[in-house]
């Protein structure tokens, strides 16, 4: 019987490492699609659209499949909750992901070729943030003294990201040649990417303190 | 008659499955690692299991009700034990069933003028504070360890989970398993001497002897006061006392069965001491507050601001109330049973010093030259001939004993429908054979009985050093004592 307990464990064990790997191939994917975009690739972009779709599909699934076996089975009942709310934190970042690359193909905004760089540093900085947080839910299930140390990472990529947005706000609003509604249409984007890694940071403060109760 | 009289054993372990599945299941339950629904099933499945499969063979046949010597009386202090169980139960507070058999027995004692057992009295006491404090040191020792063992495992969370859950599942079994044998012969250990049935074979698979089958219905009881009335006090103990983590929920049991393994098992010191190894002192262990003791344990090491001191002072109350109303229901239920039923509550035990009495005090030692005047005269209750006694010798408690056994009268006459009715498990074939060859004989004394067994087989006679055979041959003869009683 025991053994029968622990196979269902390492059951849902894969699917907590899965649904982890969609969040981190969400990033990669909308980083993909953000760069298709800015170089004019619109069918790269359409194919990135359709994977980081597929993606999240994948990742609600095994998230519900995940909450659902938490519940019928009555699995880690002192962690449930915080589990389960780290779970939906982590599928909100997969979102964003998709919300950005979507906001791209329906708002498609002109981002002069000036600005490029810094929105592509400003999704890296996001990413990188949100690949520290993966990496933190990964050791808040495995090792729980070595979240600290990814935690800290997603505080560090968060900072560089609030300097990029600033810089590039900056920028954006020192062009006289732009008309207002452009300006605020560059600056909402770049707020939507800087908002992927202020997120990504407080499921990280989030995540502190369900360490804090474990180990109470 | 049988039947009523079993119902008070059954309503006893009703209580004891109400209050003390806690002990095994109850930080399970709590930290809602394994459902109450399943903690009972296997609660259930395990006591039966242990009552009829280890229960039978135990050698504690009769149980602590074994000093009662009236059917009737057993069964108001059955009563009162079980109402005691019951009330606190209810209030949800975790208590030790047999702190309330004893202190019903004193109840009885104090009605029937017998000899109180101030030992037993003494022990509760002292498992009030040794249980507790005992369990509290393992537990936060065993917590310290695992605690630091697990920091440097990197074990997953979910695996963690499924081998907490797994442990928590087999020790609760196991305890589930120990309750059932350990404490079915309080239950219904006193019925077995005048039980009316008769062996029951199934298909010649396996067989249920009469003492099996009672032990049986016993052990039902107990899971169906489990099922129905159980999940207060498991909740109290798993999450009423202090917040617990699962693991933490599975070094309280640990070390709950760690300090009754260690402090309360004769096997272990009789073994220890066999290979000529050191004993730890056998010390009173009550398992219902080891297993606070347990969750106090864990809390302190947390700091100690989680625990819940008021819902503590209130389960120490319940404790001491337990023994204190387990009398007063017991006295005053013997006496309207006596007085307004008049059912025969006990039955007197008479004291003289014969002859053969006088030599056998002699022969242990005592003087009784003080006594001489004392000859031949027939004390009532055992508290008079004390009374007697006291002016003329001082003895030591062993002494004591020594004395009021040799003296105690116990008219038994053997009769072949008493050994035809022998069933227990516990009685070797050689024992009744012996029993068989004195068939016709009368003694005054039981003791006599004692020695006349002794000389028809080594089986009967105690072998000196081995305390586990002399209680079994003690006990043995304690059953066939009180069935040529039932025969009279």
């Amino acid at each position: 019987m025991a053994e029968s307990i622990l196979k269902k464990r390492i059951g849902i064990e894969k699917e907590v490492d899965e649904f982890l790997d969609k969040v981190s191939e969400a990033g990669l994917l909308c980083k993909n699609g953000m760069n298709s975009y800015l170089q004019g690739n619109m069918d790269a972009f359409a194919q990135a659209l359709t994977s980081i779709r597929n993606t999240e599909h994948k990742g609600d699934a095994l998230r519900r499949s995940i909450e659902q076996d938490l519940f019928r089975k009555t699995l880690i009942p002192e962690s449930r909750g915080d589990v389960m709310e780290l779970l939906e934190d982590m599928d909100a970042l997969l979102d964003r992901f998709t919300g950005l690359l979507w906001q791209f193909e329906i708002e498609r905004p002109d981002i002069c070729i000036e600005f490029h760089e810094d929105y592509k540093e400003l999704l890296l900085y996001s990413v990188e943030a949100v690949e520290a947080t993966v990496r933190s839910c990964r050791s808040f299930f495995k090792d729980i003294n070595a979240v600290a140390d990814h935690v800290h990472k997603v505080i560090f990529w968060e900072k560089e990201s609030d300097k990029v947005t600033t810089r590039l706000q900056r920028a954006i609003f020192g062009r006289q040649d732009l008309r207002l509604s452009h300006k605020m249409h560059l600056r909402f984007f770049a707020k939507q990417v800087d908002r992927i890694a202020d997120d990504a940071e407080d499921v990280s403060d989030r995540l502190n303190i369900y360490v804090i109760k474990r180990m109470l | 008659m049988f039947a009523i009289f079993l119902t008070s054993g059954l309503f006893l372990g009703w209580s004891l499955g109400a209050n003390d599945a806690a002990n095994v299941f109850g930080t399970a339950v709590g930290t809602r690692m394994i459902s109450f629904r399943r903690a009972a099933i296997f609660s259930g499945i395990f006591v039966i299991l242990g009552a009829v499969v280890s229960g039978a063979g135990a050698a504690r046949t009769l149980g602590e009700l074994g000093a009662v010597n009236a059917i009737a009386g057993a069964f108001v202090v059955a009563l009162a034990a079980a109402v005691t169980v019951y009330w606190l139960t209810t209030l949800g507070y975790p208590v030790s069933t047999t702190q309330a058999i004893v202190g019903a027995i004193i109840g009885w004692d104090l009605f029937s003028g017998a000899l109180i057992d101030y030992g037993a009295l003494q022990k509760i006491v002292l498992s009030w504070v040794i249980s507790p404090i005992l369990a509290a040191i393992f537990s936060a020792l065993l917590y310290k360890l695992i605690a630091y063992f697990l920091q440097h495992a990197r074990i997953h969370m979910f695996r963690l989970d499924a081998l907490t859950r797994a442990g928590l599942l087999i020790a609760g079994i196991a305890g589930a398993y120990a309750l059932g044998a350990n404490n079915i012969s309080n239950v219904v250990g006193i019925f077995v001497p005048i039980s009316p049935f008769a062996d029951i074979s199934f298909m010649g698979w396996f067989k249920l002897n009469a003492a099996q089958q009672l032990f049986l219905l016993g052990g039902i009881a107990i899971a169906v006061g489990t099922f129905t009335y159980g999940k207060r006090v498991m909740l109290t103990v798993g999450a009423g006392i202090t917040e617990m983590s699962p693991v933490a929920a599975l070094v309280a049991v640990l070390a709950n069965a760690v300090v009754l393994f260690l402090f309360a098992s004769e096997s272990l010191q009789v073994f220890l001491l066999g290979h000529g190894l050191p004993a730890l002192p056998l010390v009173p262990v009550s398992s219902s507050q080891a297993i606070v003791g347990s969750v106090i344990g864990i809390g302190l090491v947390k700091g100690g601001r989680g625990i819940r001191w008021r819902m503590l002072g209130e389960i120490t109350g319940a404790w001491v109330a337990t023994p204190v109303v387990a009398i007063l229901i017991s006295f005053v239920s013997l006496f309207v049973l006596q007085n307004v039923f008049q059912q025969k509550t006990y039955i007197p035990v008479e004291y003289q010093l014969t002859a053969e009495a006088e030599q056998r005090i002699a022969a242990s030692g005592i003087q009784t030259d003080r006594l001489t005047d004392l000859r031949g005269k027939i004390y009532s209750t055992a508290s008079q001939f004390q009374k007697e006694l006291s002016p003329r010798v001082t003895l030591k408690p062993r002494e004591m004993n020594v004395v009021m056994s040799a003296t105690e009268i116990d008219p038994i006459a053997l009769t072949i429908q008493a050994v035809n009715r022998m069933n227990n498990p516990s009685i070797t074939a050689g024992q009744k054979r012996a029993v068989l060859g004195l068939v016709g004989k009368a003694f005054t004394h039981r003791w006599q009985l004692e020695v006349a067994l002794a000389e028809k087989s080594p089986e009967w006679k105690p072998t000196p050093g081995d305390k586990e055979q002399n209680e079994k041959i003690m006990l043995d003869l304690d059953y066939v004592c009180r069935l040529i009683r039932s025969t009279q």
